[in-house]
């Protein structure tokens, strides 16, 4: 029990508000959007700074519900996939974070390392641009919309998105995606 | 033509599309994880409507949010009475949004500059 307080002192030092670590389903997405909404309109943040949380937490939520790669089972006696995922939810002074991890097949990194380096040297422009080729299907040769989630995120944000992709073993690592809304209300 | 009407959820929108009245409505919010499973029936009705539609269709939609995945479901409802507009027919959408969410404002003009059809956008 004695982790119990330095677990709440480093995720007060980080500003965390909300943690969750375990399998994502679809009922688990609705719950934590519904409860964040409430402590959002709760708190009396800002109209467009709420609306723009959510929809950066829509996204980044469903990506990893869409996207994840399961685990092989571990256990012989309990032959269930691990689809297990982290999720985090920060205020600080000036910004939300939303920060989402999951594990990623090693094979699939290539290509969403380098559209998620396309995405952090576009300017608003041209991610405006590249959402439009997207949804309209002439963008990314990928089928349907996938893709158009983290341009979104990117649009919202605003601010570069940070990520790492951490190895886990020869075939697996573990993707973290972190994306940040400003606090501070455009004029 | 019947009538079709799904009431809204915490993720899904309010449809009313009601062909006797002439009202073509979505309303609320759009962030189902299966937004495709969600619009095929939506699809599905404008597909048949287009068939033989009023003389005017005014098609009201005002989210206040929707997912990557709606927006792609939402094109292809716009591509749908495009394409009757360019039959000829007489076909307006009205985009409403509340007047202080320049997002959902840029998301309109987005849609505007896509498509070749009557597109208003409306502060309310």
């Amino acid at each position: 029990m004695s982790m119990t307080y330095s677990y709440y002192k480093n995720m007060q030092l980080n500003n965390i508000i909300f943690v969750y670590q375990g399998e994502v389903t679809a009922d688990l997405v609705s719950s934590i959007l519904q409860m964040i909404e409430n402590k959002l309109e709760g708190e009396g943040e800002d109209r467009k700074v709420k609306k723009r949380v959510f929809n950066v937490m829509v996204e980044c939520l469903q990506n990893v519900y869409h996207h994840l790669d399961a685990l092989p089972p571990t256990d012989p006696n309990n032959p269930v996939k691990d689809k297990t995922a982290l999720l985090m939810i920060g205020r600080e002074e000036k910004d939300y974070y939303i920060i989402t991890g999951n594990h990623i097949l090693n094979d699939r990194i290539p290509e969403l390392k380098a559209r998620l380096d396309r995405i952090n040297r576009a300017t608003k422009e041209e991610l405006k641009q590249l959402y439009q080729e997207v949804l309209t299907g002439s963008g990314f040769s990928e089928k349907g919309t996938a893709g158009l989630g983290i341009i979104d995120i990117a649009r919202k944000s605003g601010q570069k998105l940070g990520y790492d992709f951490h190895p886990v073993n020869d075939r697996y690592s573990f993707f973290s995606l972190e994306a940040r809304v400003s606090r501070i209300p455009e004029k | 033509m019947r009538n079709l009407v799904i009431e809204p959820t915490s993720k899904t929108p309010k449809v009313i599309l009601n062909a006797d009245l002439g009202i073509f409505e979505i309303t609320g919010r759009s962030i189902p994880e299966d937004a495709i499973g969600f619009y095929r029936k939506v699809l599905d009705w404008i597909e048949e409507y287009s068939k033989s539609p009023l003389p005017e269709t005014t098609f009201k939609f005002h989210l206040e949010y929707f997912n990557t995945s709606s927006s792609k479901c939402l094109l292809d409802i716009f591509r749908k009475l495009e394409r009757m507009h360019k039959a000829g027919h007489k076909v307006t959408i009205r985009w409403h949004y509340d007047a202080d969410d320049e997002d959902m404002a840029e998301t309109g003009q987005d849609y505007q500059a896509l498509l070749d059809v009557p597109f208003e956008l409306v502060p309310v």
